[in-house]
């Protein structure tokens, strides 16, 4: 059968070229590799290899020709022993496909119904509760997952024979083994590509960075290869792990070792995040986290990981991601915050009680997903905002709940939203400066006062 | 590195010959089509051909067994073809379309089979290294003495990342089998103008891994060579770097006019180391299959890639709710 040769499109963007010359001439037989023509695209010049065997029958386009739309028949190609005026009747190949038609764009939200906050008790009340700090209930947390299932392991820098650089692994490597308590050599791309494979796998890592600041030599096989594999794949496979480690500023360690990567990461589809504030909450969010089939960024703290809470006694305590917790139920103010942002926001809160401010504070505890309705939930009863982290203001957290709110509580707001956020500067290693950087909960209380009017 | 004489090759037999000659043309007869329906725009976005390398992956997936999984960078249409994947599915999702690998969702560079045990499909270069160490590592987590082939390019083996993996594959005995794909060029960098430490398959030595070079126009040279990586790993002891020289007669993607190489270069590879002549020049001349056998093959692979292509245009494309689907399982 005659074959039409069509003007290829050789660049994702190629709409039309030059058919700059012919390599070829009618009546010579060409097999599929043969170069035909040289065409000129908008960035460069061609070679234009045939695919199919025959004789060209007819050149349709000559040599020189500019401006040759992509797929215009350029030649006709006949099979062998075929008449070629016969060829040129051949039907027109196939267009490419119409482009999908235009999906409404998803920019008006639909009026949502009335949110409803989930107050399901973390734990049933009554329960036997004891005070750990969160390094203990981190651990407690890995441990009760390795026990429960075998593909569960930890992978870090110093996990093992060291106890863990924050000593959160302690005793892990005496009871799991070297198997599953693995020491890995500095080398954070490495290993965190080596653990996504062993999750494509069907192994379960965790990851320990020594802090999320070295994480960022890692975060190609985060993003990249952890995330978006279940998409990339159909469904058929996906990176089901945790990455973790200390994140935000410590104390005077300057400004590579301090840096809050809460708002980089939740900006990922694909990926889950956890930062959590309380001991109980890192080891329910801990052990929901390992078990999630979901790749999942849990930001820890290191100035929390001494700090003790009550931690509810339980066999199997665990907290589903996505739920945000009323830390402290209010009427005038509703404070949003999360992980070590908390300390600010409960203080705060605190102290304007004192002067008959009635603030709610909302520990968010994941950020991906995020519990949207307990946050409007609040700000439809308070009518009033104000978010708190630790880090920068730039597209921060703060900066996504108040357009989150805007869109859908704008009637219900009787003041701006306000962030709280870090400073916008690298963070200084002197004393006095380094204070400054940080959030105070001065400044969160006097962003409550603001929004107000008191 | 002499080419070897396959004659002289035992333990091959016909049949096998026969097979290899079938999966390399069904690749090369593939890709030819994927730069057809590239040119009609039908296939969109980037797309790298894989013809000239055939030999590479043929040979290797003769020395696999069931349970042995593989990865690679997004040069990926010949891997999948050899570790068994449906050409319809494999064109279809070149095309983005529904009834591709990856429901259309992943595209030329993005594609996977659990079934198969092809792990992608990776666009970031050097990505794939340690991901399939990852894999190895698994495997050695459960016992089973399954291999790894981790295949990338010689441009992938100056990012750092593999270095990292050659230290921790080495240090922790991972069944891995590190494929330096050799096609001369990184894009559009030679060798020489990237690196001078050519040797790739010794830049191992530093971490204790073995390696050789190999003809990677010869597939049986490929499957010999093959055969001794994949029984080190089995046996426990490390992983193996082979540095396969092969070239690619594209360009590095489609839209690559490939200026610099000689069209001398590349028609004296053609003519003189071509994978599928050498093997049906084997063929024939050892009367292992007639004229008759080699065209009834030909006419065999011709069908599978028109049928795939008809597959590719005619799925549909996916649902608008795919969109939002597989962002989390």
């Amino acid at each position: 059968m005659a074959i039409e040769i069509l003007m290829p499109a050789l660049s994702p963007t190629m709409e039309e070229g030059t058919l700059a010359k012919w390599l070829v001439k009618e009546g010579d037989t060409v097999k599929s590799g043969d170069i035909l023509a040289e065409i000129e695209t908008d960035k460069a010049t061609m070679e234009f290899e045939a695919v199919d065997e025959g004789v060209i029958g007819k050149i349709l386009v000559a040599a020189g020709t500019e401006g040759v739309k992509v797929n215009t028949a350029i030649a006709i190609l006949a099979g062998e022993g075929e008449d070629v005026s016969a060829a040129q009747a051949a039907a027109a190949a196939p267009a490419p496909a119409a482009a999908p038609a235009a999906s409404s764009a998803p920019v008006a939200p639909a009026a949502p119904a009335t949110p409803v906050a989930n107050t399901t008790p973390d734990w049933p009340e009554g329960t036997e509760v004891r005070q750990q700090t969160v390094r203990e209930a981190l651990r407690d947390a890995m441990a009760e997952e390795m026990r429960r299932d075998p593909d569960v392991f930890l992978m870090g820098e110093e996990v093992g024979e060291y106890q863990g650089a924050y000593k959160i692994s302690q005793g892990m490597l005496e009871e799991f083994g070297a198997k599953r308590v693995i020491d890995t050599p500095i080398t954070e791309m490495g290993f965190a590509g080596i653990a996504t494979g062993a999750a494509f796998g069907g192994l379960k890592p965790i990851v320990e960075f020594m802090t999320f600041n070295f994480a960022m030599q890692a975060v190609d096989h985060i993003v990249n290869s952890a995330a978006k594999t279940l998409y990339m794949s159909g469904g058929q496979m996906g990176a089901p792990m945790v990455f973790r480690g200390p994140n935000g500023a410590a104390a005077r360690v300057g400004a590579q070792h301090s840096q809050d990567y809460a708002a980089w990461y939740a900006q990922i589809p694909g990926l889950k995040v956890v930062m959590p504030y309380t001991a109980a909450d890192y080891k329910g969010l801990m052990k929901s986290a390992i078990r999630d089939p979901n790749p999942v960024i849990f930001l820890e703290n290191e100035i929390l990981y001494g700090k003790s809470f009550d931690v509810p006694v339980l066999d199997d305590f665990t907290i589903p991601l996505g739920k945000a917790r009323i830390a402290r139920a209010g009427t005038d103010v509703t404070i949003i915050s999360f992980g070590i942002g908390m300390t600010y926001a409960m203080d705060a809160a605190e102290k304007l009680a004192a002067d008959g401010i009635n603030a709610e504070v909302i520990d968010l505890r994941s950020l991906r997903p995020l519990d949207y309705d307990t946050v409007l939930a609040s700000v439809m009863k308070t009518n009033r905002c104000v978010t708190v982290e630790e880090g920068w203001p730039v597209a921060s957290i703060g900066n996504h709940l108040s357009a989150y709110i805007m869109t859908h509580a704008f009637d219900y707001l009787d003041a701006p939203v306000l962030n709280c956020t870090g400073k916008d500067v690298p963070m200084p290693y002197a004393a006095n400066l380094e204070k400054h950087a940080l959030l105070t909960t001065d400044e969160v209380i006097a962003a409550v006062r603001q929004v107000t009017y008191r | 590195m002499a080419a070897k004489n396959p004659a002289q090759t035992p333990n091959v037999s016909a049949e096998e010959l026969l097979g290899y000659y079938r999966e390399m043309l069904l690749i090369r007869r593939f890709e030819e089509k994927a730069g057809q329906l590239y040119g009609m725009g039908l296939i969109g976005g980037f797309c790298h051909l894989y013809i000239g390398q055939e030999a590479v992956v043929v040979g290797l997936e003769a020395c696999t067994k069931e349970g042995d999984k593989r990865i690679t960078s997004y040069r990926d249409h010949g891997h999948m073809l050899a570790c068994g994947m449906d050409a319809k599915g494999v064109m279809a999702e070149l095309t983005g379309r529904e009834g591709g690998y990856s429901n259309g969702k992943g595209g030329s560079m993005h594609m996977f089979s659990k079934e198969k045990h092809f792990y992608g499909g990776h666009g970031i270069v050097g990505a794939q290294v340690p991901l399939g160490a990852g894999l190895a590592f698994s495997d050695k987590y459960r016992g089973n003495d399954n291999v790894t082939f981790a295949y990338f390019g010689d441009g992938a083996s100056n990012q750092g990342q593999v270095y990292e993996t050659y230290n921790m594959a080495e240090l922790w005995d991972l069944p891995v089998v590190f494929v330096i794909e050799n096609n001369q060029y990184a894009m559009g960098t030679s060798m020489k103008r990237s690196t001078k430490s050519t040797t790739l398959y010794g830049r191992g030595a530093a971490y204790g891994i073995a390696g050789e070079e190999v003809d990677g126009m010869s597939v049986l040279a490929v499957k010999e060579a093959g055969e001794r990586a994949v029984a080190h790993c089995r046996a426990g002891k490390g992983p193996y770097i082979l540095e396969v020289k092969t070239y690619r007669y594209r360009g590095h993607s489609m839209s690559d006019p490939a200026k610099y190489r000689t069209r001398e270069e590349v028609q004296k590879m053609k003519e003189e180391r071509d994978p599928i002549e050498q093997i049906r020049s084997i063929l024939l001349t050892g009367s292992h299959a007639s004229e008759d056998d080699l065209k009834a093959i030909d006419k065999e692979i011709k069908d599978i890639v028109n049928e795939s292509a008809e597959f590719a245009k005619t799925s549909p494309e996916p649902d608008l709710s795919e969109l939002w689907t597989d962002i989390y399982a």
